[in-house]
């Protein structure tokens, strides 16, 4: 029994429908008709799941082959980016790098060389993991999602998708079909970093996207700071973006930036860290997120 | 020359051809092609995969099991529990550098009276899918009366906490006591009189140290198929550093005579001590002899966390006196070791390693073995010796501090040496301590100057290694190649190692040497790949069946030639007369004898059986520098430098992977490796995720550095290297962090939060 049909662990009847539609309508129809389906876009959260027993879907919608979903397009404002993008191409469109560093750092962040061949940002956000790392990048960039579903079009903020552990703001059958991201203003700059206990390979403890832009005199007159990893979602901190808001960020506003990101923060203990840990962390990796940011403002 | 020749270590008076050369690994094509077969890539006829329910509970009293519904469902072939083995008397096996009973054995592979941890088997299945077998776990009834359970070694002994075991009275205290408790054992390692020891020092360090369970995190998870057949025969076919163990354990488990199980080792994606035992086969050969087909199991990694491994925990007290001149006086510990579900923890060898590394008068090392609800511990690279050496070597460190001594030229002043009396026993012979300690400070990288928030560890640490029974087998193939059979599964390159010294022996190139791990019917008896056994013993027993295979040449060219065997000699792979007067004839290669082996009294071959003595012990001393992040507590090494004594290097690029291996596995064990249990009793974290072991960015290229002080009894004074690495890099890294910070942390992983709040606490935070 040597058999191509078995692998080495015997898992060939797992009973689980497989679909991958060439368009967005297709998909959407796919994943309206059935209650257990579930989007498989790079499936680096997916099949870890599947494989550890967490889900069980009746159907996998994989989205890999609409080609809409896989694009990168230069708006009149803008860029768009397909959902369904893996980080291994966005990190050669050098147009989008130019533009958003700190956006495209916290997209390669995610795993490994292997896992950018695979990953999406559409999943990273609809996966609704509080740490993702991709998440805090988007929201800071001002980023807006486009969902498509049984109801028709519709762009939200990235901060308004996730809601929860595992939970987002989606109705049945809604699919993320691409990320908008304005064309930043003159003298902008965005960063984002997080704070794991190895160097790569790992979930953020705590996550930092910042987007500031400068004026002439080189005073800040726009910031969005997003936290990721310290509570049940993404937080966008209005607190923080203010302490740079109308300062050169110098020393003194880094510091009350780093304050209002540890005040903000409102994490949890678990296996990934300490809660005081992450709230004394927070504050170290939004300071120095915004001397990135900064750096790059200036040199834009 | 002959056989029975001393296999002692002889200064070599010619340079040697192969030994100390690096040749290409035997194993090392089909290891990076992927056509090595490791344990879970045999696939039969027939066969069926297996599954095992395991227990959510820590600690619960298993009041029935109902299987009727698994055993009812289309496609499983077979349902086992606690019914379908006997139970065993109390008695100890030697598995390794431990030992274990073997009533614990068959309790920890298929629970009994009690599930004494989070995913102890409970019941286990074999059917025709994978699918199919885990689903029928979750239709398996089981009837659970959860207990209070206890993790942690501090709170197992202390007087009220939960029973694990009734029956259970602390050995080696006297008065035995009258009350059960979690406490296994007490035991004791002294020389000399510590308490005259302190008196006579001027200055005293006392220190507390923890540590927590770390798991081997070797890459395959375990894995095996099990035939049982109408006749009563069984094959087994596992991954494993010692097949003859897998044979022992599961014909006793399984109520067969030995000769009715044949076994065969598998490839083996790592051990380190962790595979010194069997969880699996014994299931999957009761689950066939249940339904008559062959069943294959494999783990997934969150049952290999779950279940297997890890090395203990621990609680430690440590006492050292010196003198103002470095010199010490006395050294003291107590230790107490969390053995898991059942006794059997390392703090035998860690009580014995701990001051092995010094020439001292006055040793006293109390340690304690306790059972607490998690994995049974299993050996780990040098089984306890790190742990106590984290305690020790971080003790020694305060000491240098405290005395104004370079931590080096202190532990200089102490070394063991030969003739040096260790508190455990033995009077060393020739030893590298000594050399060790001088390779790193003579090392360029003691010498470089360190940055801010940078700071420089040095530690010791050692192993006494070990020899133990082996079979080789050398046939002489009639083109002249070698057919040569083992025993003992490969774990680091042994087959290589083994083969070149048989090449160096007998003349010829290794590569016409061809290795094989023989199956348990293929050879005498063989203890398991561990201890650092393999390439000293192994390679011992096979320069003796090379010798014997020489004398046969020997005898056959002077049966050709009509001449005594005396005057015939071995040399360059050819038999010559041992002089001109012995007479004139064209030497014979051993293509030449070989070829004519039929008409010279037919095939040639040596095989030894043995019980290989004088294992060489190996200290090591490691520098490491690191740097600190003060703002979030996160620890970057910066470099790396192992100084091991190998005797003598037979493949060094071998060596030097086995002192990077350890190192690496040390700092991860340093900075993050930690289990984390829910208040259930749980494990939260069995996974590589969350299981933070070190990933290849995380490290710097360690600088290993060989020493070589050759054994003695060994004839190419080979000692054994694949463990005393460990042992110093968790004390190391500590006493970089407190040259970095000025803080000294006492206590395992030194992991970011636990940095950054003693920094915290030092800036008055």
């Amino acid at each position: 029994m040597a058999s191509d049909r078995v692998n080495w662990n015997g898992s060939d009847v797992i009973t689980m429908r497989y679909e991958a539609p060439e368009t967005m309508e297709a998909a959407v129809e796919l994943l309206s008709s059935d209650e257990g389906a579930r989007v498989l876009a790079g499936g680096t959260d997916l099949l870890v799941q599947l494989r550890a027993e967490m889900i069980e879907p009746s159907l996998v919608v994989d989205v890999k082959r609409i080609a809409a979903m896989r694009e990168i397009t230069k708006e009149n404002d803008g860029i768009r980016v397909g959902a369904a993008v893996a980080g291994a191409e966005l990190g050669e469109h050098e147009e989008f790098k130019a533009t958003w560093p700190g956006v495209l750092e916290a997209f390669e962040l995610i795993g490994s060389t292997q896992i950018q061949g695979r990953a999406t940002m559409g999943g990273n956000l609809c996966n609704a993991s509080p740490a993702a790392d991709s998440v805090p990048a988007m929201i800071a960039a001002g980023a807006t999602a486009t969902i498509l579903g049984p109801g028709g079009q519709r762009d939200v903020p990235v901060e308004d998708i996730a809601i929860g552990p595992g939970q987002t703001s989606l109705d049945k059958g809604e699919l993320v079909t691409s990320f908008f991201f304005p064309k930043p203003a003159a003298r902008t700059g965005d960063a984002y970093l997080r704070f794991i206990p190895r160097t790569e390979m790992d979930i953020a403890v705590v996550g930092a996207g910042i987007c500031l832009t400068l004026d002439d005199s080189d005073i800040c007159k726009a910031a969005r700071v997003s936290l990721g990893a310290v509570a049940a979602r993404a937080l966008v901190v209005d607190e923080a973006a203010d302490a740079l808001i109308g300062t050169p960020v110098d020393e003194a506003a880094l510091a009350k930036l780093a304050e209002a990101a540890s005040a903000a923060a409102k994490p949890i203990d678990d296996k990934r860290g300490t809660k005081e840990f992450r709230i004394q962390v927070m504050g170290v990796m939004a300071r120095r997120t915004a001397e990135i940011a900064l750096a790059r403002a200036k040199a834009n | 020359m002959s056989a029975a020749e001393d296999l002692g270590y002889q200064e070599k008076t010619h340079e040697l051809k192969w030994v100390g050369k690096n040749v290409t690994r035997t194993d090392g094509v089909d290891k990076v092609t992927g056509r090595a077969q490791f344990g879970a890539d045999l696939i039969m006829p027939g066969m069926l995969f297996g599954a095992v329910l395991r227990s959510p509970h820590a600690h619960a009293k298993i009041n029935g099991i109902d299987t009727s519904k698994a055993e009812a469902l289309k496609g499983v072939k077979a349902v086992i529990c606690r019914d379908d083995f006997a139970d065993q008397p109390s008695e100890m096996i030697q598995v390794g550098e431990l030992s274990v009973n073997i009533r614990d054995v068959i309790r920890n592979v298929m629970a009994r009276e009690k599930a004494m941890y989070d995913g102890h088997a409970i019941a286990a299945v074999a059917a025709t899918t994978a699918a199919i077998a885990r689903k029928a776990l979750k239709l398996i009834e089981v009837d659970y009366e959860v207990l209070p359970h206890v993790i942690d070694v501090e709170e197992a002994m202390k007087p009220d906490a939960p029973l694990l075991n009734e029956d259970m009275f602390t050995d080696g205290v006297d008065p035995k006591p009258d009350k059960p408790s979690n406490i296994a054992k007490r035991l004791e390692i002294k020389l000399g009189d510590v308490e005259a020891g302190f008196a006579d020092a001027d200055v005293v360090i006392e220190r507390e140290y923890r540590t927590r369970p770390v798991h081997q995190g070797y890459i395959e998870p375990h894995a095996c198929v099990a035939s049982y057949t109408e006749d009563g025969q069984g094959e087994v076919w596992a991954s494993t550093p010692g097949h003859f163990l897998v044979r022992a354990i599961t014909a006793r488990l399984c109520g067969m005579d030995v000769s009715k199980v044949k076994a065969t080792a598998s490839e083996i994606g790592g051990g380190f001590g962790g595979k010194n035992i069997v969880y699996l086969e014994p299931l999957a050969m009761a689950l066939s002899r249940k339904c008559g087909r062959p069943v294959k199991m494999a783990m997934h990694r969150n049952e290999v966390f779950r279940a297997t491994g890890p090395t203990s925990g621990s609680h430690m007290k440590v006492k050292i006196g010196a003198k103002r001149d470095g010199k010490i006086t006395a050294g003291w510990a107590e230790l107490m070791f969390q053995a898991g579900a059942f006794p059997g923890s390392p703090v035998f060898p860690a009580a014995m390693c701990a001051y092995a590394c010094y020439d001292l008068e006055n040793v006293l090392v109390i340690g304690w073995d306790v059972i607490a609800n998690r994995p049974k511990t299993t050996a780990y690279r040098a089984p306890g010796a790190q742990i106590s050496a984290f305690a020790v070597e971080s003790a020694m460190d305060e000491l240098a501090r405290e005395l104004g001594i370079d931590p080096i030229d202190l532990r200089l002043m102490n070394a063991a040496k030969e003739g040096t009396k260790a508190a455990y026993g033995p009077t060393f012979g020739p030893v590298g301590q000594v050399e060790s300690l001088e390779a790193i400070k003579n090392h360029p990288n003691y010498k470089i100057p360190l940055g801010p928030n940078q700071g420089r560890g040095v530690a010791s640490g050692f192993w006494f290694n070990i020899g133990g029974e082996t079979s080789v087998t050398m046939n002489v193939n009639d083109d002249g190649t070698i057919a040569l059979t083992l025993g003992n599964p490969d774990l680091s390159g042994t087959r290589t190692s083994i083969s070149v010294m048989a090449a160096e022996e007998l003349g010829i190139e290794p590569d016409r040497i061809r290795p094989t791990i023989g199956d348990t019917t293929s050879l005498g008896f063989n203890f398991i790949s561990a201890g650092s056994r393999t390439t000293f013993a192994v390679g011992k027993a096979t320069v003796e069946a090379s010798r014997v295979v020489i004398d046969e040449f020997r005898a056959r060219a002077a049966a050709t030639w009509d001449i005594p065997v005396e005057a015939v000699v071995w040399e360059d792979g050819h038999a010559r007369p041992a002089s001109s007067n012995a007479g004139d004839f064209e030497p014979l290669s051993l293509e030449d004898i070989a070829r004519e082996a039929k008409k010279t009294g037919g095939p040639i071959a040596g095989h030894v059986e043995t019980n290989v003595s004088g294992a060489g012990p190996s200290f090591a001393t490691e520098a490491v520098d690191i740097e600190v992040d003060p703002e979030t507590g996160h620890i970057k090494v910066l470099r790396f430098t192992a100084a091991q004594d190998a005797g003598k290097a037979i493949q060094p690029n071998f060596v030097e992977g086995q002192y990077q291996g350890a190192a690496v596995q040390g700092i991860g064990w340093a900075l993050n490796e930690e289990y984390i249990y829910d208040d259930k009793g749980r494990l939260e974290n069995p996974g590589f995720l969350d299981y933070r072991m070190p990933v290849a960015s995380d490290l710097p290229m360690i600088d290993a550095v060989i020493v070589e002080v050759p054994n003695p009894n060994h004839p190419y004074g080979v000692r054994g290297i694949g463990e005393t690495s460990i042992v110093p890099v968790m004390a190391a890294m500590a006493n970089a962090l407190e040259d970095a910070t000025d803080v000294r942390i006492n206590e395992l992983p030194l992991s970011p939060p636990r940095v950054l709040k003693a920094l915290n606490e030092k800036n008055g935070g």
